[in-house]
């Protein structure tokens, strides 16, 4: 079903969803950017439309809404071990296509990669419904429509904001409620971007090869990137993690076992006891990370990891471009097949 | 839901000195287990890692730990009585039936003895299942030998050389670098043979050379890897290489597989 509301019409029906839903959005966080005095876009939980951010991407991605930074996996209090409640009340989140693409990709890996599902991504993910924001102009980095994530269609709601109204398509019957019915109906199927200012080319999964892995382009890498893995923090994608145990108390035995986010730009990501790593160079670390978004996560998942929401390009204090090495990656694996 | 990452509390039996560094500890524990698959261990507000399982029966499982850090220390403070806390068994450990009626031999580096120990001492304990039974061990230094009684009892009836780099005034056994006594092995069969190759990244890169260069053919090789490992269960990335999680498909690999494999 399609409704129009003025932007005081959706307030209230955003009032009335917040009985039922956390509602979550990109919001301005005043004076919390890069630099001193400067703002960063990034999710929180909002009361009104004027909370909702749309006229910039966000810096950090919705996936923290679903997996926390940080996270207390369980306490412990001598031998019991007991994971903490979470809050349970449903959450809306407000995503754009590309998002709700990369929340697939972390489906993958935490609900179906190997034997075990991740119970602490799972009982959030239950939780949560979509409200996927119509996105048909993106933004100077973005490449979406190249990673064929331009377009989603899993939503529960879709939402059109214009200058003077929102219109919104409910698929979830249970996101109709009486504000909406009081609504003018109109017929509203979301439109997509067809055409980002950036373009890429994902090299043929299978011919990508050894020669590729050693290829010199990343030795460029070596020398530009600082490892600081902020391109990882902002993905979407990125899902990899550390156990951290923390002691509150020597004596008696309380304590808690936590997850942070980690990183494989970040140094130390392999280290083993003993001092062993295994990509030592930050280009390795580079090579790392794009074979794992545009080809070996292909392998396993048969879809690509990256959704091109060209976050990684943003964030990059050494304007390390991904798409840039996506289509050079993509020249010298053309290269490399017609000299075969 | 299940909550994989709830680890139980499970009872220390006992205690074994192997050397200085490196203590079996054996754990009062039920369930079915294949030797080359590992647990995560730990003791909460300390920290948890991966360890192989050395050897098991239908009560208990043993793991030798080696004493390099913050978990580890505090493990080697543990007394029997005390309780450790482990989730899985995790990987898939060696299957027995890639060995089944072949020649056969195991190559160990340090630690590496580990995770196939059980699997030897299948072999030693049924030796009708297999063709022939070498074995290869080094060690840094005499004094970093494991499993002294069990090498014993396993030379009784099998070719087991032993090598330590480096020797002492007591030591009347061999020395030299694990790799330089592949030529003592029984080669007649060479393109039959299999090998079955453990330890550090080093040893094994200069072993796995060597073994191809005197006529090993790579399907004939199988290798257990060691990786960082947050998980075990194929969430925390630490462990994936290409699209291969080490702690899910391995750590146990063919040599045609693990080649392949660039981290
Ligand atoms: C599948 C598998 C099986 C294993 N089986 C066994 C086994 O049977 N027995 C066994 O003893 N071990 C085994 N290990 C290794 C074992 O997991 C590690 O030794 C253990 O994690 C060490 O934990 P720790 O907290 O004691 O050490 P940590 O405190 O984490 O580290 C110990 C050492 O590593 C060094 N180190 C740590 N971080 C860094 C860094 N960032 N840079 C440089 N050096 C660093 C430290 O200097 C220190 O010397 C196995 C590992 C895997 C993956
Ligand atoms: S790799 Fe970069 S462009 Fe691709 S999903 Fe992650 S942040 Fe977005
Ligand atoms: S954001 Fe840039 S500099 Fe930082 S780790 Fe990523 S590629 Fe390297
Ligand atoms: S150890 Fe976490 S993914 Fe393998």
């Amino acid at each position: 079903m399609g409704y129009k509301l003025s932007p005081l019409a959706f307030d209230y029906y955003l009032k009335a969803l917040r009985n039922t839903y956390r509602i979550f959005a990109p919001v301005l966080q005043k004076g919390k950017g890069k630099f001193a005095g400067t703002d960063v876009i990034s999710y929180g939980e909002i009361n009104s439309l004027d909370d909702i951010m749309l006229d910039r991407k966000s810096y950090f991605s919705p996936k923290e809404v679903l997996y926390p930074i940080r996270e207390t996996l369980f306490y412990f209090l001598n031998d019991e071990t007991k994971a903490p409640a979470i809050n349970v009340k449903p959450i809306l989140i407000l995503v754009r296509p590309c998002d709700l693409n990369g929340i697939g990709k972390l489906d993958r890996v935490f609900l179906n990669n190997g034997q075990e599902v991740d119970f602490y991504y799972a009982r959030r993910r239950e939780l949560i419904k979509f409200a996927m924001i119509e996105c048909v102009e993106g933004f100077d980095t973005c490449f979406c429509v190249s990673m064929d994530s331009n377009v989603a269609n899993n939503y529960d709601m879709a939402v059109r904001f214009d200058e003077d109204n929102i219109t919104v398509k409910v698929v979830d019957k249970s996101l109709i409620t009486k504000d909406l019915t009081h609504a003018d109906t109109a017929i509203f199927e979301p439109a997509f971007i067809q055409e980002n200012k950036v373009k890429v080319t994902i090299p043929e999964v299978d011919l990508v090869t050894k020669k590729t892995f050693d290829h010199e382009l990343w030795e460029e890498y070596t020398s530009r990137c600082i490892a600081c893995g902020r391109c990882n923090t902002s993905c979407i994608t990125c899902s990899c993690y550390t156990m951290q145990d923390i002691k509150l108390s020597d004596d008696k035995k309380i304590g808690e076992r936590r997850r942070v986010w980690a990183g494989c730009h970040i140094d130390g990501f392999t280290n083993m006891a003993g001092g062993h790593n295994f990509r030592k160079k930050n280009g390795e670390k580079m090579r790392f990370k794009t074979m794992h978004k545009i080809n070996d996560f292909y392998k396993r998942f048969n879809e690509h990891m990256c959704v091109g929401c060209g976050r990684c390009d943003d964030v990059c204090p050494e304007y390390i471009s991904f798409s840039k090495c996506i289509n050079k990656l993509n020249a010298i694996v053309r290269e490399e097949t017609l000299h075969e | 839901m299940n909550n994989p990452y709830l680890p139980d509390a499970y009872k220390i039996l006992d205690i074994k000195k192997e050397t200085q560094i490196d203590y079996t500890f054996k754990i009062a524990y039920e369930g079915a287990l294949v030797g080359g698959q590992f647990m995560e261990i730990s003791i909460p507000g300390v920290g948890e890692a991966p360890i192989s399982i050395c050897n098991y029966d239908d009560s208990s499982l043993e793991m030798t730990i080696r004493k390099v850090g913050n978990l580890t220390d505090q493990i080697f403070n543990l007394e029997k009585g005390d309780t450790l806390y482990m989730r899985g068994p995790y990987g898939n450990g060696f299957n027995l039936d890639h060995y089944r009626g072949k020649d056969v031999v195991f190559i160990a580096g340090g630690t590496g003895l580990a995770p196939i120990r059980k699997t030897i001492d299948h072999f030693v304990n049924n030796p009708d299942e297999v063709k022939n039974l070498e074995v290869l061990i080094g060690f840094k230094s005499p004094k970093d030998r494991l499993f002294i009684d069990d090498i014993d009892r396993w030379s009784e009836k099998n070719c087991v050389t032993v090598t330590v780099d480096q020797g002492d005034d007591s030591w009347t056994g061999k020395t030299g670098l694990i790799t330089t006594h592949i030529d003592k092995l029984d080669l007649t069969n060479i393109s039959e043979k299999i090998a079955v190759v453990v330890g550090p990244p080093i040893m094994m890169k200069f072993m796995l050379f060597e073994l191809i260069k005197k006529g090993f053919k790579e399907k004939n090789i199988w290798v257990s890897f060691e990786r960082k490992m947050s998980c075990g269960i194929g969430k925390c990335g630490h462990c994936k290489i290409d699209e291969t999680y080490v702690c899910l498909e391995g750590p146990v690999f063919n040599y045609t597989t693990a080649k392949a494999l660039i981290d």
